[in-house]
Formats: C-alpha cells, structure tokens, sequence
C-alpha cells in the first residue's frame, strides 16, 4: 500500500485485534475426530466433499454480512433476499430458457434490495437492525405472493452444476468460496477501502472526522451484501434444482452464526472472512454430525440457537475482557 | 438527572397520548379507506373481529414498547408464545386444570423472558444476538416436544372460556383491557416505570443515581417472557390445540405495532396509547387487507413496509 490510510490512528493494533484462527482450527480438528470416531460414514470422501460444499454454501451467505457486521452494522435481510433472488432467477430461466438471463436478474434483485438497506441506513439514518428487519417482511411477503404457493424446478443440467457439479473432483460451490475469499482477503486486507470498513466498525466518529466517506463505504458494504445474497441464491437454486419461496427463511440464523463462531465481533471492528469459513465449516460439521448420528432435523433450530448465543457470549466476554485491560 | 426528576411518572402518559396524532391519524385514515373501498369492513361483527384479533397481538405489544424504549428488541416473543402453547395444551391434555395449565406456560414465558434479561444486562449480548438465539431455542424446543405435531384434544373447558362473553364483550378483549390497565399503572404510576423511561433516556444517570439498573432493566425483558407466556391462553382458546409454528412471526406484528404507535429506541421516547392504536392499526390493516382479498403474503409485506415508512417519517421531520 502507497499511501497511508487516512484512518492510521484508528487503525493502530488493527492486526493485533484480529480474532485468532488458531482455536477456531482446534474446533474444527476436534469435530472431526469426534465425528469420526462416532461414525463410520464421516470419514469418506463423498461426506467430505459434500461438508465442503454445504460450508461454502453457507460461507458465501455469510460474506457480505460478515463486512456489514464489521461496520457495526446488521442485515437481517439476507435470507429473505436470498430466497426471492432464486425465485426471480428461476422463474426467468424457466421463462426464457436463458440461464444467463436468470443469473443475472438474481444477481441484480439482491443487489437492489442491498442497495434499499443501503439507502436506509446510510441517508435515512435509519439503526440498521430494524430498516433491515423490516426489509427481511417486505421481501418475504412479496416472494410468498410472486410465487402462489408454487414450486418451480429442473434445470438444465450446465446449470445446476454451478451447485451440485464437481470440477476436477472439487464442488464448484469450493471454487466460488475460495474466489471470494481471496478477492475479499485481498480487498479488506490491502485496499484503502477495505481498512476504512474497519475504521468504521471501530470508531464511526473518528473513522469520519480522519476524513473517511462514512456513507459511501455502508453504501457499499450493504450492497455488497445484498448482491451475495443474490449470487447464494443462484448457487442454491442450482442445488436444489428446485425454488420455493420460504428456501431462504431457515438461513439466516445459520449465516449469522458462521460470522459470530469466525469470530467477527457484533460491536464492530474486528472480523475477517477467512474466519467466517471457519465459523461456516464448523456450524456444517455439526449439522453433518447431527444428520450421521440420525438426529432429529427438529433439534437443529434450537442447536443453532445455543451456538449463537455461545458465539455471542464469547465475543461480548471478549470485549470485555480488552476493555478491562486497555 | 435526580431520582425527583426520574419520578414524575404520572404526567407522562398525557405527554405520550398528546403524542400520538401520527398514529391516530393513519388508524383513522385505514378505518376510512377500508369502509369505503372494503364491502363488509365497517360491519359490527367485522369491527368486534378486529378487536378479538388484535388482543393477543397487544398482549405482546405492551411489553415489547418497554423493551424497545430501553433500546432493545425482543425477536424471541413469536416462538416463546408457540412453545408455552405446546406446555398450555399438554397439560390441559394430560388432565391438569386450566389454572396449572396456565401457570406452567406462564413459567416458561418467564424463563425464556429471564434468559432474555440475563443475556442482554449480565452477559452483555446485543438484543436482537441474545433474543435471536433464544428464537431458535425456543422454536426447537417447541419442535422437539412435539415432533412437528399439534397438540388437540384439550378439552372442552378453554374454548367455552374463550368463546365467552361478559356484557356482549368477548373474553379477550376483556383480557387485553385488563392486560393495558395493568401495564399503564405499571408505566406510568409505579417506580418501575419510572426507571424504564430512564433506563431508555440515561442509563448511567439511573445508575450514578444508585439505582439496580441491571435488574430493571432485566425485569422488562422477564415481562415480555412472562407475557407472551400469558398470550398462550388466548391463542391457544382460539386454536382449540396448540401448534408448534402457530406464533411465529407474531414478534414481527408487535414490533411493528409498537414502532407505528410513535415508540422509538431511544431516549425512552414512547408510550402505552401509542401502541394500542398501533396495534389496532396493524390490526384494521391486515383485516381490511383480507377483505379486499389481498393474499396474506402481501398482508406481510405491507406491515414491512408501514413499518419503515413511520420510520421515514421521523427521519424526514428530522426527529431521529
């Protein structure tokens, strides 16, 4: 980097107060051999590969809301964004046999709705939970009514491999994890832009009194967002080679969770996406688990809502723990 | 701010009705708008509808306006109504009298509320974190005891109670007019509700005061527990069973009731008659909606949408 971030007093220890990746590994190393002693079918490659694809899923949700939680920010839109976005995509494809089309008209409905939530927080000053919340029952009613009940589903096949495909024994959901990551890596890490998201998380005040455009930095971070929500719902579409309106009502608790067990923390300021995969592939494993072990898929709602609420303890106690120090 | 300043509750709840044009206005505007263009909307039984749907949805609204004027939000109401229904309807099953019945969805209400409070002032969590989790937790709960199942045959005792009426006015409306009486002497002529408004406007004033500002403050997120347990009885009197996803959601409609009502998340703004007429908003809304045969899902999406633009509109005057 050139030039030094206009934010460098804001962002003085920033690599120090980066959550450690270290225990989170031990976690996911833990799970493992748990799961595979528990169980004979955990240690195949075919489950493997198909936990893989489940985190990468679940980690490209996560990714755009991991930086909006990281302005201090909240989206609680994205699994209702998500699921429209596919129902629009699918219906498009089905509609003009283009998949390209489709892609595209998913794309651009969750970069919209990004965009409102954008708009809300940043120039109507609206506290993002609650703009977001609304938007969350906006979408949902609109996606209940565009699709009546109905069930759209098969796609040709070129399509659905975006989902369910393999590229040279890999799931090609892994290849879209691994280029948002390294893009977003890169992006947060080395960029002026990146470090302002940061500032911003840290200290709003001062990240805009050392010059930085608050506004159009969540402006970007809530699209952003948006258009992930956008771009999972046509990699969950392409799964599922079906679309259903409610599809994307179960995924916001989890998506929630992968950034919290990464280790991005809901006060702002700390968080990378190398750590939301953690958290992401941590929160499959035990799902996985859960399914190998033929548990009840009803426990998984109150699972995932010990997990958030032990992620969130472990941030806040985190916190306070830094504070009592400094 | 001195403990004489936090006390003079008993003006307040004049200042919030004399508050509440706004949201006067909008039920006034929906009332006209449904009786003009909705046949059968501004008929006496449609009317009394109104007000029986709306009374489980106040039951809820009450507490969650003290939660939100402390700068909180309670996600978990919707699923902890859904499972103390689950625990109401297994014990009047199991041959247990409505009074025990009740008094065991009450006390799941009050844990759920408690672990709200406790999470939120000990632990520290953000609301929307602490009630996401106990959402879920709730909701599985809720999922697990019943396999995804209703509960039925709760006998015959519940409905008839529910179905009753005194001086032509139905049980629950009855039980919403008690449940704001209580909540309004709770608000506004109590200590407590003195403290709530403080808690919103200046916390640390509260506490430099030498006032148990965690416990207050945890009280309100345990009533809210305590409430929705509450909420129970009518719900599942309506249902004659109690279902496991029947309330969820339900949090949403509160929310939205008591933000339409003038109750903001900060400085402890707000107030009780707000959110009544919030809630009968939300209610006429939904209702005359369905009379013009708009499908639910839009019904949804317009309460998103009301909710946001009450927002817009203080953000506009520049209040927020």
């Amino acid at each position: 980097m050139s030039a030094a971030p206009p934010a460098g007093a804001a962002l003085a220890g920033w690599p120090l107060r980066m959550p450690s990746i270290g225990y989170r590994l031990l976690g996911v190393a833990a799970l493992c051999l748990a799961l595979a002693l528990a169980t004979d079918a955990f240690l195949t490659l075919p489950n493997l590969l198909n936990v893989l694809r489940q985190a990468s899923l679940t980690f490209l949700i996560a990714s755009g809301l991991t930086l909006v939680i990281v302005t201090a920010g909240l989206d609680l839109s994205i699994g209702a964004n998500l699921g429209l976005s596919a129902c629009f995509a699918a219906a498009v494809i089905q509609a003009s046999g283009s998949v390209l089309l489709g892609a595209a008209v998913g794309l651009v409905s969750g970069l919209v709705i990004g965009v409102a939530n954008g708009v809300m927080v940043t120039w109507l000053k609206l506290p993002p939970f609650i703009a977001t919340y609304g938007m969350l029952w906006m979408v949902y009613g609109v996606n209940y009514w565009y699709m009546a009940g109905t069930t759209i589903y098969d796609f040709p096949q070129g399509f659905r491999n975006l989902g369910s495909g393999d590229a040279l024994g890999v799931p090609v959901p892994v290849y879209l994890t691994a280029a948002a990551m390294l893009v977003g890596g890169l992006f947060t890490r080395y960029t002026t832009w990146g470090h302002d998201i940061y500032a911003i998380g840290a200290n709003r005040e001062a990240a805009r009194l050392s010059g930085i455009p608050v506004r159009s930095r969540l402006m970007l971070v809530y699209t952003l967002s948006g258009a992930m929500a956008g771009l999972s719902g046509i990699v969950y579409l392409a799964r599922l080679n079906s679309a259903e309106a409610g599809m994307g009502d179960p995924l916001l608790l989890p998506a929630i969770a992968a950034v919290l067990i990464g280790g991005t923390s809901l006060f702002g300021g700390i968080g990378t996406l190398s750590g939301t995969f953690v958290g992401a592939l941590i929160l499959t494993l035990t799902l996985n688990g859960m399914n190998l072990l033929t548990i009840d898929t009803n426990w998984q709602p109150l699972v995932m809502g010990v997990i958030v609420l032990l992620a969130a303890w472990l941030d806040a106690s985190t916190r306070r723990r830094a504070e009592a120090r400094a | 701010m001195s403990r004489a300043a936090v006390l003079e509750g008993g003006a307040r709840w004049r200042d919030a009705a004399a508050e509440a044009p706004g949201v006067a206005w909008l039920l006034a505007a929906l009332l006209v708008f449904f009786t003009v263009f909705g046949p059968r909307f501004a008929s006496a039984p449609n009317l009394l509808n109104i007000g029986i749907q709306s009374s489980i949805l106040l039951l809820l609204a009450l507490p969650m306006t003290l939660v939100i004027m402390t700068e909180g939000l309670d996600l978990s109401m919707g699923a902890v109504l859904g499972l103390s229904g689950i625990v109401l309807a297994a014990a009047l099953v199991a041959g247990y009298g409505l009074t025990v019945a009740l008094g065991a969805a009450l006390l799941v209400g009050l844990v759920f509320g408690a672990a709200n409070g406790l999470l939120v002032t000990r632990v520290g969590l953000p609301p929307f974190a602490a009630t996401l989790g106990t959402l879920g937790a709730a909701q599985g709960a809720a999922l697990v005891a019943t396999d995804g199942q209703s509960v039925v045959g709760i006998g015959p005792g519940l409905p008839a109670l529910y179905a009753s009426a005194w001086l032509g006015i139905p049980f629950s409306i009855w039980v919403a007019a008690a449940a704001y009486g209580a909540f309004h002497v709770l608000l506004y002529h109590t200590r407590f509700g003195a403290y709530v408004f403080a808690i919103g406007g200046n916390r640390d004033a509260l506490a430099l005061a030498g006032v148990r500002v965690d416990a207050y403050h945890a009280a309100i997120y345990a009533l809210g527990g305590l409430m929705a347990g509450f909420a129970a009885l009518l719900l599942t009197g309506r249902m004659n069973a109690g279902h496991p996803t029947a309330a969820i959601g339900m949090e949403f409609d509160a929310i939205a009731a008591v933000i339409v009502g003038g109750t903001r998340f900060e400085r402890g703004y707000g107030g009780l008659p707000g959110t009544v007429l919030g809630v009968l908003a939300v209610g006429v809304l939904k209702n005359g909606l369905n009379v013009l045969a708009v499908p639910s899902s839009l019904q949804v999406a317009s309460i998103g949408l009301l909710v946001i633009a009450a927002l817009l509109v203080d953000s506009i005057r520049g209040r927020s």
